[in-house]
């Protein structure tokens, strides 16, 4: 229990920091000296001194949907085990609700984004709303498979053996877990969270209108999604010390090895054409369907 | 027993109520208050009868049972409400008197119209007829009470009978229930021969020959009702020609009436096949799939809720899949979970649905149009209306902390143990393809939903009728706002109706499951906890929003559009662009017709653009199939040449025929 709440306040603390280490990655592939590796701490610092502009067309909808961003991560995040460490809460079926408080926060995004009227923001949202629904299968069905291996619904007791299962399963779940990372977070080759031209983003474009407190409650939100959902993935390294304290240092250390990882793939490709998505997202459902076959036998 | 004399008597007033006051309704002067307020008042009136006791029916688990006098030669009047009767009652009874009360206000303008004293005698007899078949014993009484409910919903579809495609509507609908019902008398027909007599008491059931066949014939007639993809083409042809509130009542309510007849002969034949499991799962996950891909499709706001309306049924025929197969299976804890799930989506999409019907039908009525294109922006116009629809829209999604969700969460944890406890390869199939349908089913529905919300709610108006819009009467917001109420505390509380819910699915699964209400208390309290943890977390960060911004100068722009600082409405995006990528991908699926030229040359023309998707099993099986039935029989019309010489010169043929063939 209290290493669960350790892990809170590190997931709390040190989520910032994974944008800004694959960030520097991608600097350093990019033969720039990059941001600082705290920028997005001093980011969040300066938006929450700022006041805020509001679209004349927004409602109130708009106001609340970045707190409800903030409070949907915070929500999935009690139910994620950093490895053997134990999550906060966890009863059984809980992978379902982790799964479905994600789909509320982006749901009160995609809400806010049409709030303001504007093309580009509808188009964001369109965007995401088709991906997450491509996406969302995938990664219940590998947390199923999971939950077959491991005889337990929730996310704590699938992580926590995850040593016992096969490891080609293994290795199919890794990846498919790894594109849903990266379509879940915005990410190269999904999506450029960088990119100079608002056509061409999801995420981003979403939260144009979006300014001083309101933007750093999404931002923060996100790097917390970062955690979150990074910890889905890393967790999935067949190694457990059997000591909580040393599983929930090892994973965060994984995480920002994982970190790198992303920031090698985003330096290393370029974001996909919109309409090839759907086929990456196809992959990551296969693999899933894949990993199954060694639950069969 | 005699204190319990007067509870069927309180049933039987409920009853009789509703056709009592259908029928002052009629006769009552068209504008008069008393005629307005009588429709409510009956539905309320009975809705007060008639929960004593089905309430008293699902707390103590005792069902009552009534034997009136009856002078048809066939059948009998035999009444009954036990768990399930009393479970699908609940919908019928609150459902009817707050759609009534929200028809007295979106009537209001209809009232000096002919047709109105009809429309509150079958609103009445709508209600009634549907609370008959849940109590109908007998399966002559069923039927009788079957074609009340579905006749009165024809003559509530057609009030706009001015419009063709009102008529056009009707006309689908009624022969939609009437090929619907012709399975139904063959089941019926089927039970009453195999059993020796059509009483539908369990107990003559037990060895019934022949009960694959009435569970098929149970499927298509039950299913035509409930709307499974194949037989619904009904619904979106005749929910938004219909008054808003009947299409509340019939989406939210009447469908239900199908699920219920298949539950209920799966009561009485006990003898379940795994195929039986395998055809509501697969039935669930094309409706379901089906529902909801092609509601992102539609542009018509009602007709949108409509293939949600199909969505939703898959849900719950998911369930009861699942259901099934726990119980053929030998895994009662799954059968336990999937019907409670089911059963608990019933009442949950009745709620929502009706709620978003009635949202739909204010915005209807505030713009004089069911485009959504023609929409936007009524967020500031209506706020009431846009609120509560929108905690509705999240409801309907499955989204946690709302009752959407609890329900799905019992279907999806059925699922879940069907993963854990299934040695062999069928519940592991099950429960993979009923996890996988769900969150597709899921994400579609979001998908969806942020474009209704969004194109009708949000942005700017993008027509002047939208720009115009009012709030609707308080008498129109106050039913909403009860629904959508109780959503919120549905999905908070669900597990105080555990004991409920385990009685009914231990009744369909008899003998398997121990203490069925101890064994699902692990699902739905957690659900309840997290979900109350979930809006005091929402409320804190609101607090903390506020905190922040305190003292901070908070201005307005318009909205950046890329440096252009002069957008207008007609440059947001629309509800078709919003699915376009959708489109584009399940093009070979859906058979979009898209009619348009994109701008053309240096000072282009104006120009416009068309899509429309319209239903395949109507575009390319019913109406090809029926253009060719009418083909066939106008060779006919050959002997039908209005000579009544000629009519008579039939019937003496006929008697001829008759007479050469008795004395033969």
């Amino acid at each position: 229990m209290n290493v669960a709440v350790l892990h809170l306040l590190a997931a709390l603390l040190l989520a910032p920091l994974f944008p800004g280490v694959i960030n520097r990655v991608k600097a350093r592939f990019a033969g720039r000296q990059g941001a600082p590796l705290f920028q997005l701490y001093f980011d969040l610092a300066k938006l929450l001194k700022k006041g805020a502009v509001f679209s004349t067309t927004s409602t109130w909808l708009f106001r609340a949907g970045s707190a409800g961003v903030l409070a949907t991560s915070l929500a999935a995040l009690v139910f994620v085990p950093a490895w053997g460490c134990p999550s906060l809460i966890h009863f059984q079926g809980d992978f379902i609700l982790f799964a479905y408080l994600l789909g509320l926060g982006r749901f009160l995004t995609m809400l806010a984004a049409l709030d303001t009227g504007s093309a580009f923001e509808g188009m964001g949202a369109s965007r995401e709303a088709f991906f997450s629904a491509l996406a969302e299968p995938a990664l219940l069905l590998g947390l199923a498979v999971l939950a077959g291996f491991s005889h337990s619904l929730s996310l704590q007791g699938i992580y926590l053996s995850i040593p016992g299962v096969p490891l080609p399963a293994l290795f199919f779940l890794l990846v498919a877990f790894g594109i849903i990372f990266l379509a879940e977070n915005a990410r190269i080759p999904v999506d450029d969270p960088n990119t100079h031209l608002e056509l061409t983003m999801i995420h981003e474009v979403m939260v144009l209108d979006h300014s001083g407190p309101d933007l750093a409650l999404i931002e923060y939100a996100g790097a917390l999604r970062l955690w979150a959902t990074g910890l889905l993935v890393v967790g999935l390294l067949p190694i457990r010390t059997e000591l909580p304290l040393l599983d929930l240092a090892d994973a965060i250390f994984l995480l920002f090895a994982w970190a790198v990882v992303v920031g090698v793939v985003e330096s290393s490709m370029a974001r996909l054409r919109i309409n090839r998505v759907p086929l990456l997202l196809g992959v990551a459902f296969v693999l899933s369907v894949l990993s199954l076959f060694w639950r069969v036998k | 027993m005699q204190a319990n004399l007067p509870i069927p008597w309180l049933l039987l007033a409920a009853l009789l109520l509703y056709p009592i006051t259908g029928i002052a309704g009629l006769l009552a002067k068209r504008k008069s208050n008393w005629g307005r307020w009588l429709f409510p008042a009956g539905a309320i009136g009975a809705a007060v009868l008639g929960m004593v006791p089905v309430c008293r029916v699902l707390a103590t688990g005792v069902p009552i049972d009534l034997q009136l006098p009856w002078t048809l030669p066939v059948g009998s009047f035999h009444l009954g409400l036990d768990p399930l009767s009393a479970w699908f009652a609940i919908p019928v009874l609150l459902v009817s008197a707050l759609s009534a009360l929200y028809g007295t206000g979106y009537m209001r303008s209809s009232e000096g119209r002919s047709g109105i004293g009809l429309h509150r005698l079958c609103f009445q007899l709508l209600a009634g007829g549907m609370l008959l078949v849940l109590l109908a014993r007998d399966g002559f009484l069923f039927l009788m009470a079957w074609e009340i409910m579905s006749m009165a919903a024809f003559f509530l579809v057609v009030f706009d009978h001015e419009e063709d495609s009102v008529r056009k509507a009707g006309w689908i609908y009624l022969a939609a229930t009437h090929l619907g019902t012709a399975f139904l008398f063959a089941l019926f027909i089927l039970m009453a021969v195999t059993t020796g007599s059509t009483d539908l008491s369990p107990a003559q059931f037990a060895a019934a020959p022949f009960a694959g066949i009435a569970f098929i014939l149970a499927i298509i007639g039950f299913g035509s009702k409930a709307g499974f993809f194949g037989l619904h083409v009904w619904l979106p042809e005749a929910h938004p020609a219909a008054p808003s509130h009947v299409s509340g009542l019939m989406s939210g309510v009447m469908i239900k009436t199908g699920i219920y007849g298949i539950l209920r002969i799966l009561m009485l034949y006990t003898d379940w096949q795994a195929w039986w499991g395998w055809l509501l799962l697969g039935i669930g996950i094309v409706s379901g799939l089906g529902g909801v891909l092609f509601a992102l499709l539609q542009h018509d706001l009602k007709r949108i809720l409509a293939y949600h309306s199909v969505e939703n049924i898959g849900i719950i025929a998911l369930g009861m899949g699942v259901g099934v197969l726990g119980s053929t299976e030998q895994l009662p804890l799954v059968a336990l979970l999937g019907f409670s799930g089911a059963l608990l989506h019933v009442l949950n999409h009745a709620l929502f649905k009706t709620a978003l019907f009635m949202g739909a039908g204010s915005v209807v009525h505030a713009c004089g149009t069911r485009q959504i294109e023609q929409m936007g922006g009524l967020a500031k116009k209506m706020p009431f209306t846009a609120a509560l629809s929108t905690v509705a829209a999240i409801a309907i999604c499955g989204l946690p902390p709302l009752n959407g969700f609890a329900s799905e969460f019992l279907i999806y944890s059925a699922a879940g143990q069907g993963l854990l406890h299934g040695e062999t390869l069928t519940p592991l199939l099950f429960a993979v393809l009923s996890i996988v349908a769900l969150a597709a089913i899921g994400g579609l529905a979001c998908f969806c939903f942020a474009k209704v919300i969004g194109i009708v709610f949000l942005g700017e108006p993008r027509s002047t009728q939208a720009a115009q819009a009012h709030e609707v009467e308080p008498i129109m917001i106050s039913p909403l706002f009860l629904i959508v109420a109780a959503c919120i505390g549905l999905g908070l509380f669900s597990f105080l109706l555990v004991p409920i819910l385990g009685n009914i699915a231990a009744t369909l699964t008899p003998g398997r499951i121990s203490e069925p209400s101890f064994t699902l208390i692990p699902y739905l309290v957690p659900i309840g906890v997290v979900g109350i943890g979930l809006w005091l977390l929402l409320g804190a960060t609101v607090l903390l929003r506020r905190r922040f911004l305190r003292g901070k100068i908070k201005s307005s722009a318009p909205t950046w559009d890329c440096g252009y600082s002069q957008p207008s409405a007609r440059m947001q995006y629309t509800g078709s662009s919003f699915v376009q990528p959708l489109q584009s991908t399940f093009e070979p699926l859906l058979k979009t017709t898209i009619e348009g030229q994109p701008p053309q040359g240096i000072f282009p023309e104006p120009t416009e653009l068309e899509t429309e998707t319209p239903d395949p099993v109507m575009a390319r099986g019913y109406e090809p199939l029926f253009r060719r039935a009418a083909d066939l029989f106008g060779r006919f019309r050959a002997i039908q040449n209005g000579r009544v010489q000629l009519y008579v010169a039939y019937i003496a043929v006929v008697l001829l025929a008759v007479l050469l063939w008795s004395v033969r």
